[in-house]
């Protein structure tokens, strides 16, 4: 009796071992045949891949039935796969090299140069897409050397949030914060009620970078020069606050997310930070202003969102569908409900002005968005990663006091230098 | 006529063998190889399996460092063989030597605090009393709780603003630390939380270890007049001496290559602060926007040769020890 149970106990193991063994071969199968049925697919029906970097929108979301949606009315079908951001350039990248991309790819701003350096994207020469009536600052992330590779979705950028009851306690008014010094002077009265000033992120990766770059650009400076007075000047500011406790050391390590449940907490009197938060924002009562410049103005701040691009496929037959279903996704009301959902803002100025009416407490972030730059632009392209990289690594080693700004930033100069010319 | 009988019937006997001898060869022949080809068999998975999941990754992680692999010759494969050129401009790159010493600090304090603190405890545990059991359950916590749990956990705890610790630390009057901002302070803040982590493994093994000297020793040691003291040092340390040599063993090897902890609570910073050879190597290959897959492999091998050095000095260790 034993020995016969033992035997089947044995069997079985057997049988899930096979069973795990088919199910890996599978799957390995399955990823293969996708590709094939993708770039065989022609004009007349068929499965189209699609990647997008949003997995919070599950398939019965309004986001996933646009794109069925879509598709169908290009006449495929259209099988959506939902990356981590972060994820979805490793696997884009991945799926290059095997020449299985999808057939349409929503990846980060940053990104395009980077995978269009490799190869990877077809421009809009290539595959019949319109950039029409797309606002330039906001196309310029997809444009490298003159070649445009991919449309934008939509866009978002940075504002400073405020708290409008601190800055009553506190007896600042929101429209005196003009440049560096007025906010300065605002952040020491609200130190000086007991509250706590202003919170961002300066954390050691991308997200430091792109919190970092309102006050860099805001005081002149430019990526291709890192360790400019300018550039040391926007240091020194964010390292002054730090040390006169105008903003708590935890920004050191403050990701977007963290810093915004600070200034969640309501004792912040500013927080840095993304269009993505102005539903939360609007909930806990928070305003928006633009974030100043040094001397006064808005400062140019990051683009933010993503793009749509068509890879390169070995069936080039199969562009002009995929064109079909990205301006179907990317135009007219299509696009306003679909940033309205994403919390974008339309990156044409018809969208523009169809989400304002719809929603006027937009419009400063419309005009936040009308004066944001491209982090790859001025033909930075893939040189941005990797100033980018010395640049979240300088702005560390000033927060935390282990180099002064001007060493910290001298410092990441020559290693992007060196970096690049490598 | 003995002799002739003999003759025939060594003869028959030869005979016999000559005329068995040729089918009987090829069946056993045949026999022994498909004895082999059975024992190839059950081989064969074993080996496709080392093959696949180490033989093949090694492999390629050893030619991604040996050429110079830029975004575009990734994609088309044919990246230019590049030598050490990678392992030169890595080991010349300033954050290698912060890297290093990181890694040699985080993982020798690191197996110093939890060896010695899993030893005490296994020897408190070993004198069973009353809710010992239940105390040496809960000593295991931080084995069964998901690293990126507790990881986040100290981070929340050793906040600057926000943290227990530091609300604690001004309770009694001593000044806050900002345990993860700060670069003297970062390693330190991820050593406690890794110490933590790793204590309960040392717990489990040394006390297996314990169980398995025979009571009488310390029966006889009592008897001759011992205290707890020298039965420790004189009896326990020294029985536990191959369990010892294997944990610390392990011990390196986990440590060494310690990633989530690190990256959840500083992501290696403030600056390089807390960067370990493990999370430059991640930051390399996937910590921008702009993947360098090559320099990532580089510190990745370095990692491996480390471990591997640490590895043969065990076994030579153990050699030693089993030949006197």
């Amino acid at each position: 009796m034993t020995v016969h149970r033992s035997r089947k106990a044995r069997t079985i193991g057997a049988a899930l071992l096979a069973v795990g063994a088919m199910a890996a071969t599978l799957t390995a199968c399955s990823s293969g045949s996708g590709s094939s049925s993708a770039s065989t697919a022609s004009a007349s029906g068929g499965t189209y891949t699609f990647w997008d970097p949003y997995p919070q929108y599950t398939a019965s979301s309004p986001w996933a039935q646009l794109v069925s949606k879509c598709g169908t009315e290009a006449g495929v079908t259209v099988k959506r796969t939902a990356y981590d951001t972060t994820a979805l350039t490793t696997q884009a990248l991945l799926a290059g090299q095997q020449g299985n991309s999808p057939n349409i790819l929503l990846i980060d701003n940053p990104v395009v140069s980077t995978l269009a350096s490799a190869g990877l994207l077809t421009t809009t020469a290539q595959n019949g897409l319109s950039t029409g009536t797309i606002a330039p600052n906001i196309l310029d992330a997809g444009v490298i050397s003159g070649k445009t590779y991919g449309v934008p979705i939509g866009a978002n950028t940075l504002a400073l949030y405020y708290n409008p009851k601190i800055l009553a306690a506190a007896k600042v008014s929101p429209s005196s914060i003009t440049s560096w010094a007025t906010l300065t002077a605002a952040l020491a009265k609200v130190k000086a009620i007991g509250k706590k000033g202003i919170t961002f992120s300066g954390i050691n990766t991308e997200e430091g970078s792109f919190q970092f770059l309102p006050w860099f650009w805001g005081a002149g400076a430019s990526l291709t020069n890192v360790d400019s007075p300018q550039a040391i000047a926007a240091l020194t500011l964010w390292t002054t606050w730090i040390k006169d406790g105008y903003a708590p050391n935890s920004v050191i390590q403050d990701t977007q997310t963290t810093s915004w449940q600070e200034f969640q907490t309501g004792q912040f009197a500013f927080g840095e930070n993304g269009t993505w938060q102005k539903t939360l924002a609007a909930q806990m009562g928070a305003k928006v202003i633009a974030i100043p410049g040094e001397n006064g103005g808005s400062a140019p701040v990051p683009t933010g969102g993503e793009f749509f691009t068509i890879p390169v496929q070995k069936n080039t037959a199969s562009y002009a569908t995929s064109a079909k279903i990205v301006s179907c996704l990317s135009s007219g009301s299509n696009i306003v409900t679909t940033d309205n959902t994403l919390n974008y803002i339309v990156p044409t100025q018809a969208g523009q002005q169809a989400q304002v009416s719809a929603d006027p407490s937009l419009s400063s972030w419309v005009s936040a968005v009308g004066v944001a730059k491209a982090r790859t632009g001025d033909n930075l392209g893939t040189k941005y990663p990797i100033i980018s990289q010395q640049l979240w690594t300088a702005v560390q080693k000033a927060e935390s006091g282990a180099a002064t700004p001007a060493g910290a930033l001298a410092a990441a100069q020559s290693a992007a230098t060196a970096a690049i010319n490598k | 006529m003995t002799a002739e009988r003999f003759k025939t019937r060594s003869a028959v006997r030869h005979g016999d063998g000559a005329a068995q001898s040729a089918p009987s060869r090829a069946r056993r022949a045949r026999a022994r190889r498909r004895a082999q080809l059975t024992a190839w068999g059950f081989i064969a998975p074993v080996l496709a399996y080392l093959g696949i999941f180490y033989a093949y990754p090694l492999y390629r992680n050893i030619d991604l460092s040996l050429r110079s692999y830029t975004l575009s010759s990734f994609i088309t494969g044919d990246a230019p063989f590049a030598g050490l050129s990678n392992y030169i401009s890595v080991v010349h790159s300033p954050t290698f030597a912060p890297a290093l010493v990181n890694t040699a600090i985080f993982t020798f304090v690191s197996i110093a605090f939890q060896f010695a603190i899993g030893l005490a405890l296994a020897v408190f545990f070993f004198k069973t009393f009353r809710l010992s059991g239940i105390l040496r359950a809960l000593f295991l916590v931080p084995w069964l709780l998901p690293l990126l749990v507790s990881a986040s956990t100290w981070s929340w705890m050793l906040n600057s603003d926000s943290g227990i610790v530091n609300s604690f630390l001004q309770a009694v009057g001593l000044q806050p630390i900002d345990w993860l901002t700060s670069p003297k302070w970062a390693l330190v803040a991820v050593l406690i939380a890794n110490i933590w982590i790793g204590i309960p493994f040392n717990l489990v093994i040394m006390y297996s270890g314990l169980q398995s000297i025979s009571p009488d020793i310390f029966e006889a040691a009592a008897i001759d007049g011992a205290n707890g003291w020298q039965r420790f040092w004189r009896i326990t340390f020294p029985l536990l001496r191959p369990v010892s040599a294997i944990t610390l063993l392990l011990g390196l090897v986990y440590t060494l290559k310690v990633f989530d902890i690190i990256w959840i609570m500083t992501r290696g910073g403030p600056a390089t602060a807390s960067t370990t050879l493990a999370i430059w190597s991640y930051q390399l290959g996937f910590g921008s926007l702009l993947p360098d897959f090559s320099s990532a492999a580089t510190v990745g091998n370095v990692l491996i040769l480390i471990a591997v050095v640490f590895a043969l000095v065990y076994i030579r260790a153990r050699s030693r020890l089993e030949t006197t």
